[in-house]
């Protein structure tokens, strides 16, 4: 008869991968500045965020830096009781979705606000943190 | 294009199934569908199989080869189709591509997923990174019920729709689970028992969230010719496949109270069918967490934008309703083996067109014969809509 505990383990594979992030140095650098850059296209004048170093509306391959600042408004936020594997030293997290008024949307945590204060339509700030484990990131911050 | 037939279905039972490997699993549902075709695995020209998780999830790396050799399916044309918890679907376009264009005359759709070989909070991590990686999990931790609760925190900001709403969708899944043998839940909850689960993220609780699913679920598709030497005695007949996308990242979409893939392909399979919303008589949609089902509703054209808490309030997609969906249990209470969904759709909306839904309580009385099936990969990322005709 089959039976639901008889099972063989696997060998162990354990992947950590090496993503290139050369093209996005900006970014990655703007970060431990306190900035948080978005890139336009000099021929057609789309603003990426997350930064694209080639533009998907016209293809061009070299894009200018523009720093990303000022109000957000919150479009979508959920808190986040059940984490991931690679999460489970978080305490519960809240992310949210943020437009800011060059019409670019931002996904980031939001942090320095309880639950219960979160509203669809409410404005936030987009500001840089170090986090735990030192790696700089950007969040948002009920605006004041 | 050739007119293609859908003449044998095969489903597995869902659930955590560590009685079985993936191959014996997929093994399920391919014996059963080549028996409802009448054919043979040595009939089969092509196979194309959906699945999301492989070498992750589960430790095989090359799926379609494995489970072609363990069915006696080697030989045969094979490949592997990825598109999130779409994958049965890609397979079923590819399937039916390869037999509407002329390639071959039999050809095989398998959905395929094993979940339960890791441990749950590596299961969420995997799920979890099936959006942007590098922009949205890497530093931010999303997991899907974090995806689809944000369209849940945005649509009741914008439309009023309720926590209770939510739950509603889950208490008529598992309702219909209960009747379907080979559901994971097959069990009836109640409203109260919905909306006191602990929050998984919020506002989604637990039974908001279709459950982490073993299964498997195969179709037969053969040319009209074909179908007739089979003498396949109720072929149901593919009307038309729809199919759309929209962008990796979340925060790269227009809204959060839809999604745009969704109507995109149900428009293009509602025009290559020549119907409209109105005449879909049963659907599968992919409730993947109760949002979803209610979102769904309004893509797909069975309501107004906004009204999809309406309807499902008014019981008009229960049996017996305007447009019974998910009358399976859907992903909710039947489960959600990611790869496998697509083709267990087509299995369910294939019995419901033959009326051989094996309750008959759960029968939609039918009279245009029409079925829609709605499978969504990622957040919106992927869709692909079956029209589906007796």
């Amino acid at each position: 008869m089959a039976s639901t505990d008889f099972t063989l383990k696997s060998r162990p594979l354990t992947l950590a991968y090496q993503i290139p992030a050369g093209r996005t140095r900006r970014f990655w650098e703007g970060l431990r500045e306190g900035k948080v850059y978005a890139t336009r296209c000099p021929k057609c004048r789309k603003t990426y965020f997350p930064p694209a170093a080639d533009c998907p509306n016209c293809l061009t391959p070299e894009m200018d830096w523009i720093e990303l600042s000022g109000e957000a408004e919150i479009e979508a936020f959920t808190r986040i009781e059940t984490q991931p594997a690679s999460f489970q030293e978080q305490k519960p997290y809240t992310v949210a979705i943020g437009r800011m008024k060059s019409g670019v949307k931002v996904l980031a945590w939001l942090v320095d606000a309880e639950l219960k204060d979160i509203r669809v339509g409410m404005k936030a700030r987009l500001t840089t943190r170090v986090m735990p484990d030192g790696e700089p990131t950007y969040v948002f911050v009920p605006a004041a | 294009m050739r007119r293609v037939a859908v003449i044998g279905v095969g489903n597995s039972r869902f659930g955590t199934r560590q009685d079985v490997n993936v191959a014996e699993l997929a093994f399920e549902a391919v014996k059963p569908a080549l028996e409802d075709a009448g054919a043979t695995a040595g009939d089969i020209e092509f196979m194309a199989l959906g699945s999301a998780g492989a070498g992750q999830w589960y430790e095989e790396l090359i799926p379609a080869a494995v489970v072609a050799e363990y069915c006696g399916l080697s030989g045969a044309g094979l490949t592997r189709c990825e598109a999130a918890c779409s994958s049965g679907s890609a397979a079923f376009f590819t399937a039916y591509s390869v037999v509407a264009g002329g390639v071959a005359d039999l050809a095989l759709a398998v959905g395929l997923e094993k979940m339960w070989e890791t441990d749950t909070p590596t299961t969420v991590e995997i799920i979890g990174r099936c959006g942007y990686y590098l922009w949205e999990f890497h530093k931010f931790g999303m997991t899907f019920p974090a995806y689809y609760a944000m369209h849940a925190t945005a649509h009741m900001a914008k439309y009023g729709t309720t926590e209770e709403d939510l739950a509603r969708v889950a208490v008529k899944n598992h309702k219909y689970g209960a009747m379907n043998p080979i559901a994971q839940f097959q069990k009836e909850i109640t409203l109260e028992k919905a909306l006191q689960s602990r929050v998984i993220a919020w506002p989604l609780k637990l039974y908001d969230c279709s459950p982490i699913t073993d299964g498997s679920a195969a179709v037969v598709l053969a040319s009209e010719e074909k179908a007739k030497e089979l003498r396949a005695d109720t072929p149901v007949w593919i009307g038309g496949i729809g199919y759309s996308s929209d962008t990796a990242n979340l925060s790269r979409r227009q809204d959060y109270v839809g999604l745009r893939a969704s109507a995109a392909a149900s428009r293009r399979a509602y025009e290559a069918a020549g119907i409209g919303p109105g005449d879909v008589e049963v659907a599968t949609v992919h409730d993947c967490f109760t949002i979803a089902e209610i979102m769904a509703y309004e893509d797909l054209g069975f309501c107004g934008k906004g009204e999809g808490a309406k309807l499902l309030r008014e019981g008009e997609t229960e049996v017996g309703g305007r447009i019974p969906v998910n009358v399976d249990g859907g992903l909710k209470a039947k489960g959600h083996p990611v790869g496998a969904t697509g083709c267990s759709m087509i299995y369910e909306l294939t019995r419901q067109l033959r009326e051989e839904a094996v309750e008959r309580s759960r029968q939609v009385p039918l009279k245009k014969y029409v079925a829609l099936a709605h499978n969504v990969g990622g957040t919106g990322h992927y869709c692909y809509v079956t029209v589906l005709r007796r």
